[in-house]
């Protein structure tokens, strides 16, 4: 339990479940062979990293960041830029570390401070502003960050595909450079939510908690709240931009589709709701129901779609259309705030009887 | 004698916590009934529950005994309650004049009132047309108090209304609400003014922690000063 | 009683003039920077018509966050709605829309801006009850909600008309400038400035001259004591959000003129400038939001023509410095 926080999922189905996604996820490059497959995989462990951090903010603080995203892109950009600036070697990776990490933190510290000092009603607008104004920023700065075509880059030889680690007659698997990358991946996600379900079981954690209930008292009990909601916006930015360093490791690029876009806001949020707010574990599932949708879905709908308009049905094959996938997420979205607001996980540990946990608020 | 107001078993949770832990009250009609106690003993609380602004958790709350505790405030007000809050909650970007042109529901604010009110709160034909934000303090507790007032109220909830006030004006208070008492309004009123309220009170109650802990009437407390250092932790000369 | 003598001056009333001054200011600095008066007074024209048009959108959305507390992330959606539903008028009737006669160009684009306003004041009835009234109180809850609400809106509007932009012509009546010596001023912006204006008089007769106006002032400044003089606001907010949505729908409209062209996505980047244009207003505050917009519209359209690079980001820093001088925005009119 050590490793767990002291925090359970608390639910024996939900436990099963976890450990099926984790075990799947950890054996994905030997039992699903494909690079669809592996794509899909490392998508959900960097989401499940990337929601989770933003659970710390909503579910724990009960703040509403637009500005997640922004995070993860300065995260994506930072270590493309010094890829695709001093060439494939490991230097430019700590480059991007070291110059992305503090960046998105300082950037952290400004906004809330900032939004802390004006009314809190304020800090899910200011967030929204602030993150589309970088957005344009960023495809302004195009000698910077290439523009709309985003960054393309070389990894260190250690690991491209091309690298063989363990040759295929050993194992009756190869082990390439790829591979290494997304155990990199799968690792470093692993260790960044056990850390955040350490942070929420601390007893800063708590007092978090304590903010959410009710600022006035938790400030009347001689909290500091403005120290308390900066410092948890400096984490969750730390923790988003580390998940975007490794969404572009693997993607091998960055651009504004893929590490900035509004929608990518859209998709954390449904994560977390769908998942449950103010679980963690809520991200992990989250990540994998939403992005196998997204992934295997998508396809369905377009079969649904075609199937409609060769049926000469009316409005169907645009409303099922491929491209309309956000409008079935945005009412899916919509019913599981309203009906489900505990999420998945909520549902499973309530199921199995322990009322207590996971109320709304 | 009929009760106007009765509470029983009231109790009322603000988020997690539990305030209201089972009041019985009553405020019997065309009297003045003081609401005392400590800081934090909840007596904001019962009277913004009464009111609706808060809903109680469970027990009974009836007016002239018609039942009132799962109604919206809206309704509770129209039903004849006028609400003093302790904050004053004067409106202060409207006028005076419109200030009073919102509390009275029924039309057209009616002359004779008017000058009934303005003959105990001169101040606020003076400043008829001034911004209620720009009043002073006293000011602005009078026209609090003008607006419950301006059309009759089966019953006035009043929180604290010499709360931060000078001693004269506390004295003027005084004789207005003597003078809205003996116009044979039923009052519910919370003080911490001891003086206040032994000048006003028919009938008294004592809260802390959430329940009543002493009821009767107000001149036997004021007579009984061990029982008010017992109750209140302080004595009337203390006060005087 | 009367702790002042009877003869005593009474208080002015004191009127908060700073804000007013602001975009007075701006305006004559940029003068030396813009160099060119022509050029100065074009822009300037064009911030003032572009400044309505977003007053005009974000003027419902700062009443509904004042009164209620209510954080509609959707109110973009109301702009779409309303510019997609004008070309239900505007396509078929294009052949009118090409006369050369004002009237007959108004007697289209009149129903068309009426028959969007309806529509999405429409909208925001059904959004009001299904949508806000379930997580009333919940502002976390509020802003999930509305924010799905949102994307559905937007999807459902590419559903529909499919992804493509849309073009809208502007009336030819309303092409071309008027010239003064050297200046020239677009007919429409002036257009879309008078009726800015117009929108702008209204909703402050209304709220200063009727009672109706005097309850929702009321109820913005504090919600409990409206309620607890037995008014149900719950009716005047849902009043007060479709009358915003209708606005937001005629804004959208206007835009649409402006910009020639109709598309869903035109609420993402408009849905910004109005969020920035309610808080550096001040939350509830009609007055804040006029000149909010007014200042947004100047810093985009003159920032545009000195730093063009820098639109957006200026908008932001434009509200830090707001903010960092009023914290609760131009006036704080609400006593939350
Ligand atoms: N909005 C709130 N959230 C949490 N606790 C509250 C809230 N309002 C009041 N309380 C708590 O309820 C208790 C009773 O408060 P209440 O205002 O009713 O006391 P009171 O008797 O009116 O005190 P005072 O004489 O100081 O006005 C207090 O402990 C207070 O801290
Ligand atoms: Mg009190």
């Amino acid at each position: 339990m050590m490793i767990l926080s002291g925090d359970p999922p608390r639910s024996r189905v939900l436990t099963l479940v976890l450990v099926l996604i984790i075990l799947a996820l950890a054996a994905t490059p030997f039992l699903f062979p494909g690079a669809k497959a592996l794509n899909v995989a490392a998508k959900i462990c960097v989401f499940a990293a990337l929601v989770a951090s933003y659970d710390l903010l909503l579910g724990y603080t009960g703040s509403v960041s637009f500005a997640h995203t922004m995070f993860y892109g300065i995260g994506s950009y930072a270590i493309a830029i010094a890829l695709y600036g001093m060439g494939p070697n490991w230097a430019a990776v700590a480059t991007g570390i070291v110059v992305g990490l503090p960046l998105a933190a300082l950037l952290a510290l400004a906004i809330g401070l900032f939004s802390l000092r004006v009314a809190a009603i304020f800090f899910a607008m200011i967030t929204l502003a602030v993150a589309s104004a970088f957005q344009v920023l960023a495809s302004q700065l195009s000698w910077l960050t290439g523009g709309e075509d985003g960054r393309s880059f070389q990894l260190p030889e250690l690991l491209r595909p091309g690298t063989v680690l363990i040759s295929k007659n050993l194992f009756g698997f190869e082990v390439n450079g790829r591979i290494l990358t997304y155990y990199l991946v799968f690792a470093i996600s692993a260790v960044m939510i056990l850390a955040l379900l350490r942070v929420v079981n601390s007893p800063f954690g708590r007092v978090l908690q304590a903010i959410r209930e009710n600022r006035f008292r938790a400030e009347a009990l001689g909290f500091r709240t403005v120290f308390h909601l900066t410092y948890a916006n400096c984490l969750a930015a730390l923790v988003a931009a580390s998940a975007g360093i490794l969404n572009a490791l693997w993607l091998r690029y960055a651009g504004p589709d893929t590490s900035l876009s509004f929608s990518i806001m859209l998709d954390i949020l449904l994560m977390v709701v769908i998942g449950g707010m103010g679980t963690i574990y809520g991200a992990i599932i989250g990540a994998t129901i939403f992005i196998l949708a997204q992934n295997y879905l998508q396809s369905l709908m377009g079969v649904a779609s075609k199937a409609a308009s060769e049926a000469g049905l009316p409005l169907l094959p645009g409303l099922l259309h491929p491209d309309r996938w956000l409008l079935w997420l945005g009412l899916l979205f919509i019913a599981s705030v309203y009906f489900f607001p505990t999420g998945v996980v909520g549902r499973l540990r309530n199921r199995g009887g322990d009322k207590s946990a996971g109320t709304s608020h | 004698m009929t009760d106007l107001l009765k509470l029983s078993g009231v109790h009322t949770h603000i988020g997690r916590y539990h305030i209201l832990q089972g009041i019985d009250l009553t405020v019997p009609q065309g009297q003045t009934t003081m609401l005392l106690g400590r800081n934090g003993a909840g007596k904001t609380t019962t009277l913004r529950t009464i009111m609706g602004l808060w809903q109680a958790s469970k027990g009974e709350i009836s007016l002239a005994g018609m039942r009132i505790d799962s109604r919206a405030t809206p309704d509770i007000a129209l039903l004849g309650v006028g609400y003093v809050p302790e904050s004053m909650a004067v409106f202060s970007d409207l006028t005076v004049k419109e200030n009073l042109v919102l509390a009275a529901r029924d039309g057209p604010l009616d002359d004779a009132q008017l000058d009934w009110i303005f003959g105990f709160f001169p101040a606020l034909r003076r400043f008829w047309l001034s911004r209620a934000g720009s009043l002073s303090g006293g000011q602005k507790q009078m026209l609090s108090i003008a607006r419950a007032i301006i059309e009759p109220r089966k019953l006035l909830l009043i929180d604290e209304p010499t709360k931060g006030l000078a001693p004269a004006i506390v004295m003027a208070l005084i004789e207005c609400l003597k003078e809205i008492k003996r116009k044979g309004a039923t009052i519910l009123l919370v003080e911490q003014n001891f003086f206040a309220a032994r000048e006003l009170g028919d009938n008294v109650l004592v809260m802390d922690n959430g329940t009543i802990v002493h009821r009767g009437e107000m001149a036997a407390l004021a007579a009984d000063v061990p029982l008010q250092e017992r109750l209140l932790g302080l004595s009337l000369e203390a006060h005087q | 009683m009367t702790e002042l003598a009877a003869n005593d001056p009474l208080p002015k009333p004191k009127r908060d003039i700073a804000p007013i001054l602001l975009p007075v200011a701006l305006a004559l600095v940029v003068i030396p920077l813009v160099g060119s008066p022509s050029t100065w007074l074009t822009l300037t024209a064009a911030s003032l018509a572009m400044g309505m048009m977003i007053f005009i959108m974000a003027s419902g959305l700062t009443l509904v966050f004042g009164l209620m507390d209510v954080l509609n992330f959707g109110h973009g959606a109301f702009i779409a709605v309303g510019a997609y539903v004008a070309t239900l008028v505007l396509a078929p009737f294009a052949a009118s829309i090409q006369a050369d006669s004002l009237w007959t160009n108004l007697a289209v684009l009149a129903p068309a801006a009426l028959l969007s306003m309806a529509v999405s004041g429409a909208l925001g009835l059904i959004v009001e009850r299904v949508l806000i009234l379930p997580v009333y109180g919940q502002h976390l809850k509020q802003i999930l909600m509305t924010t799905g609400g949102l994307i559905v809106a937007e999807q459902g509007l590419y559903a529909l008309w499919g992804p493509q932009i849309i073009p809208m012509p502007l009336p030819t009546s309303l092409r071309g400038s008027f010239i003064f010596g050297d200046v020239a001023i677009a007919k429409y912006r002036v257009l879309a400035t008078l009726i800015g204006l117009a929108v702008f008089i209204a909703i402050q007769l209304v709220l200063n001259r009727t009672k109706l106006g005097l309850l929702i002032r009321a109820g913005v400044e504090n919600r409990e004591m409206v309620e607890a003089l037995g008014y149900r606001i719950r009716r005047l907010f849902l009043g007060v959000f479709m009358t915003g949505s209708a606005l937001a729908g005629l804004g959208g409209v206007m835009w649409a003129l402006y910009r020639e062209q109709v598309h869903a996505s035109m609420s993402d980047d408009l849905t910004v400038l109005i969020f920035i244009v309610v808080i550096i207003g001040g939350l509830g505050s009609i007055g804040g939001c006029f000149i909010g917009a007014i200042l947004v519209a100047m810093v985009a359209n003159y920032g545009g023509f000195l730093v063009p690079k820098l639109a957006l980001v200026s908008n932001i820093l434009l509200m830090v410095a707001i903010l960092m001088w009023r914290p609760r925005g131009l006036y704080a009119v609400t006593s939350r």
